[in-house]
């Protein structure tokens, strides 16, 4: 089953990670950041294989800086793996898809 | 699993592996060319150019063009003509004996992940940092390897750059859009960046200068606060207190993986011949700025690129 990428908003941030059954990783990114465009692609592979363990979701820190400052995030791409609503794990810039998949499941 | 075999595998995807990949395309060997992996530093696929932004100095682009763009304006020019690229990384090689042997992802596999009848290496440089305590602990809190990533997060903010060459001035004024001040921190009294990039930067309002600075401690917890430099004539410690750090003080070559295989000078550069892309292994050539301590241009790179994929495809005429 595709599971895909969900975009999230300030407006729906709190709700998804907070709400989620499932571990919700959270990437930071924007439009002008070449390696996080590298990794978009990736990301989406990701939640495809392996969407029965995590939910991926992208927050653009352009448009909703507030959600950036609040963890934090002074690098992208910067993903942040949420359990509950808790900021659980943070992986700062861009990887390829075994040590992404692998760092990700370290905390799982 | 046997091992995909090729005639010719260029590993790196910059400038030029690309243009290496142009050539060897429309010459029929149909290369595959090995990307590399996303990364936060120059050690990516498109290499370099794609954590840059405006390319002023590439010929044909009278009005500058993105890094990013141009590169990916490469990689479409080398897969109209049926280059075959893969967004992987070479783990191992062995470049003892032909076919030469290549590992992506287990570098521990029995069998190699592809064979080569000839090997172009064009993985190019990464930055080098300064390999002060915290350095590392700090990168993504104030420690950026990456200018266009990061500087939308300084904005207001006072910040420093270390270095005086080129990528360093470029970095310096592309942060002054957003920071409040930006410092350059250098060992010297004058920069080694181009005229036309310090006449740039010594007009700039927003850009200071340390001059005969090194970078001696980076302090903070959690995130930057602060760097103590050292002023390298008087040896006086004084505070510059900053939140963002970008370095751009010079680049080592990404040749771990080609160790113990091709001739490298001490700088762990790839050596090659004086008038061409031949390393000391025949069949396998470089080009780049995985070889130049020279020039280190993207025009130079790609045209070096277009010298290696000559020399291998004289090379493999050569063998038949």
């Amino acid at each position: 089953m595709a599971n895909g990428v969900e975009t999230l908003t300030s407006s729906t941030f709190d709700e998804t990670v907070v709400s989620s059954d499932l571990p919700v990783l959270v990437d930071f990114w924007a439009e002008w950041c070449g390696p996080c465009k590298a990794i978009a692609p990736i990301l989406e592979e990701i939640a495809d294989e392996h969407g029965e363990r995590v939910r991926i979701a992208k927050i653009n820190v352009d448009e909703h800086p507030d959600i950036a400052r609040r963890f934090d995030v002074m690098s992208i791409p910067t993903l942040i793996l949420f359990k509950e609503g808790t900021a659980e794990a943070r992986l700062v810039g861009a990887k390829g898809k075994n040590q992404l998949v692998q760092e990700i499941s370290a905390h799982l | 699993m046997p091992a995909d075999t090729h005639k010719l595998i260029i590993i790196g995807s910059g400038p030029a592996g690309l243009t290496a990949a142009i050539y060897a395309s429309r010459a029929a060997l149909d290369p595959l060319l090995l990307e590399g992996e996303p990364s936060s530093t120059t050690d990516q696929p498109g290499g370099a150019l794609m954590t840059t932004t405006e390319v002023e100095n590439f010929p044909g682009f009278p009005e500058g063009i993105m890094g990013p763009d141009l590169m990916l304006n490469f990689k479409a020019q080398a897969e109209r003509f049926g280059a075959e690229l893969r967004m992987e990384k070479a783990t191992k090689v062995d470049l003892s004996a032909r076919p030469f042997q290549i590992w992506v992802g287990d570098p521990d596999a029995a069998e190699p992940t592809y064979r080569a009848e000839a090997v172009i290496i064009s993985t190019g440089a990464r930055p080098v940092m300064l390999g002060l305590p915290g350095e590392q602990e700090l990168v993504g809190h104030g420690v950026s390897t990456c200018a266009t990533c990061d500087g939308f997060f300084f904005r207001d903010h006072d910040i420093a750059v270390v270095g005086g060459g080129d990528s360093a001035v470029e970095e310096a004024l592309f942060l002054t859009k957003f920071a409040r001040s930006v410092t350059i921190v250098h060992r010297r009294d004058e920069l080694r960046a181009s005229k036309i990039m310090q006449e740039r930067a010594l007009a700039n309002e927003k850009v200071q200068f340390a001059w005969n600075s090194v970078v001696d401690a980076i302090e903070g917890d959690g995130t930057l606060r602060n760097v103590k430099l050292r002023d390298v004539l008087t040896d006086e410690i004084r505070d510059l207190p900053v939140t963002g750090l970008f370095v751009a003080i010079g680049h080592v070559p990404n040749t771990d993986v080609f160790k113990g295989q091709v001739a490298m000078d001490a700088g762990g550069f790839v050596i090659t011949s004086p008038d061409g892309t031949l390393t000391d292994v025949e069949g396998v050539f470089a080009c780049g700025d995985v070889q130049d301590t020279v020039y280190r241009q993207a025009i130079t790179a790609a045209g070096s690129g277009c010298m290696a994929a000559i020399d291998a495809e004289r090379w493999l005429e050569a063998q038949d």
